[in-house]
């Protein structure tokens, strides 16, 4: 499959790789330079291969409401909100965004859960609801870094300082009707545009046309995966799967117990009830080599403890960093991990505080 | 399209080599830095050891993924490039030239015969 920017990519000299079915740039100049370039400037991410879903229909906001954990009735219109479904037994189906855009819901969803989400979605379906898949109708596009709104500002007539991190408007950008949110996935000040896939031979050359003085560049899935990870935002499939639970998962804060009945509810109460076994911490390592997925974690006696989820080298503080589960004892600030390659090579570490970046954008908005 | 000379020889796991009598310079090719992704760390296990052909002689780690480094030839490791120890980057920017990793002396010419032409090695990459 292929977004509705396949055509750009190529013509940027996008390294192209199927990533669940879709060809998308895992980079173009490189990821490292890219990653900088949204920290330090902007960088402009096709996002079109996410799953966007909306929700209709008398009882949407109740149904919205019972699948996800959060709590989607104080959502005021044109609201955004991070959120989970979870199955019954309280594992996590996939991570998503919220928007009540007044007369439906937006969901927007993982590009590999996609067919996944919208069949369980159809397995719970109660009262007066449609789901429609727009995901091929509607592209998405992610512009993000501190200079982002300098940039947006210049092909836009409507002010971009009123909408606030997580709300949305529709704004004319480059003479095309948008949904911009102040959303993203970087720990930049950011927008995400959503808009008819039609226009996108418009909006791709405004925004470098736009961005030209900031040295906007394309920025493909590498970076997008380096910058959230010094987020410690998790990753569905690797940080977050079935098998882990969203308090497990340092997610605790988009799962609303206290809010009416929904799925996966008694399961989550129960892992809190009974408190947590396991926890999601932020790690380094010492020396040059990544702690990559699927290392096993161990504690200095070297009995398995944990495995890694997701391992990178960090571009901004140029040194190893990952997530990864471990017995909660082990959990704390400053305790030493040692990592186990599939091949046996040790490599140290230590819990760390995360973020592991501190300076993005967004905390200094 | 990757860049792939016609005066050096090729491993199918990636490495090129370039022979300077009994001596050759090894690093890894255009194609396989770019599948690599940025290059941030090149460790080198076996300096001064002599090996055999194929065998391990150390690792790259990349932001994306780590790989493993073969020995195109017999022989012995006897320099690193320094360069590429102070800014392994280079390997993604000159893979054929600034980026060589090794300098390798060769126990056996004959292995040479082993390795891929230029030709070969491009259908082995899927680029002819």
């Amino acid at each position: 499959m292929r977004t509705p920017f396949y055509d750009f990519h190529c013509q940027w000299q996008g390294k192209m790789i199927d990533f669940f079915g879709f060809e998308m740039p895992l980079y173009y100049q490189g990821i490292i330079p890219e990653h900088l370039a949204v920290r330090n400037s902007c960088g402009l991410f096709d996002v079109s291969h996410m799953g966007r879903v909306e929700i209709r229909g008398k009882d949407a906001i109740n149904f919205v409401d019972f699948v996800t954990t959060n709590a989607v009735k104080e959502l005021k219109p044109y609201q955004a909100q991070y959120s989970v479904f979870c199955y019954e037994s309280g594992g996590i189906v996939d991570d998503l965004v919220v928007y009540n855009l007044e007369d439906h819901f937006l969901l927007v969803v993982n590009a590999s859960n996609r067919e996944k989400d919208i069949n369980w979605l159809k397995k719970n379906l109660s009262g007066e609801v449609e789901i429609i898949d727009r995901t091929f109708e509607i592209a998405q596009l992610a512009l993000q870094g501190p200079k982002a709104e300098e940039i947006l500002g210049k092909i836009t007539n409507s002010s971009l300082s009123e909408i606030k991190f997580y709300w949305a408007k529709r704004v004319k950008v480059a003479e095309v009707e948008c949904l911009v949110s102040r959303t993203g996935y970087t720990g930049e000040d950011g927008f995400e545009l959503y808009f008819s896939k039609d226009e996108a031979p418009k909006i791709w050359p405004a925004l470098f046309n736009a961005g030209k003085e900031f040295n906007l560049v394309p920025c493909g899935l590498g970076a997008r995966n380096t910058l959230r990870l010094e987020m410690r935002y998790c990753l569905y499939g690797n940080d977050i799967t079935a098998e882990t639970d969203p308090l497990s998962a340092g997610l605790g804060f988009v799962v609303k117990l206290n809010k009416g009945d929904f799925i996966g509810k008694p399961a989550l109460e129960g892992i809190k009830k009974g408190g947590l076994k396991r926890k999601l911490v932020g790690f380094e390592v010492a020396g040059e080599r990544v702690a990559r997925e699927h290392f096993k974690i161990l504690n200095e006696k070297r009995e398995e403890i944990g495995f890694v989820t997701s391992g990178s080298f960090s571009p901004s503080l140029k040194k190893p960093i990952g997530l990864g589960y471990v017995a909660i004892e082990y959990s704390e600030i400053g305790t030493p991990l040692f990592f186990l390659s599939p091949r046996g090579e040790e490599l140290k570490g230590v819990v760390v505080k995360t973020p592991f970046y501190k300076m993005g954008s967004l905390k200094r908005g | 399209m990757s860049l792939v000379p016609d005066d050096l020889f090729y491993t199918k796991t990636h490495e090129w080599v370039k022979i300077e009598d009994n001596t050759a310079l090894c690093g890894i090719t255009d194609f396989a830095q770019k599948e690599l992704s940025d290059i941030v760390y090149v460790d080198i296990t076996e300096m001064g050891k002599e090996l055999n052909q194929g065998e391990r002689f150390g690792t790259i780690e990349a932001v994306k993924t780590v790989s493993d480094l073969y020995l195109p030839v017999s022989g012995e490791i006897i320099q690193v490039n320094d360069l590429i120890k102070n800014d392994p980057g280079i390997i993604n920017q000159e893979p054929y030239g600034r980026g060589w990793i090794i300098k390798i002396r060769i126990k056996n010419k004959e292995e040479l015969k082993n390795l891929l032409k230029a030709e070969d090695y491009k259908k082995h990459i899927g680029e002819v």
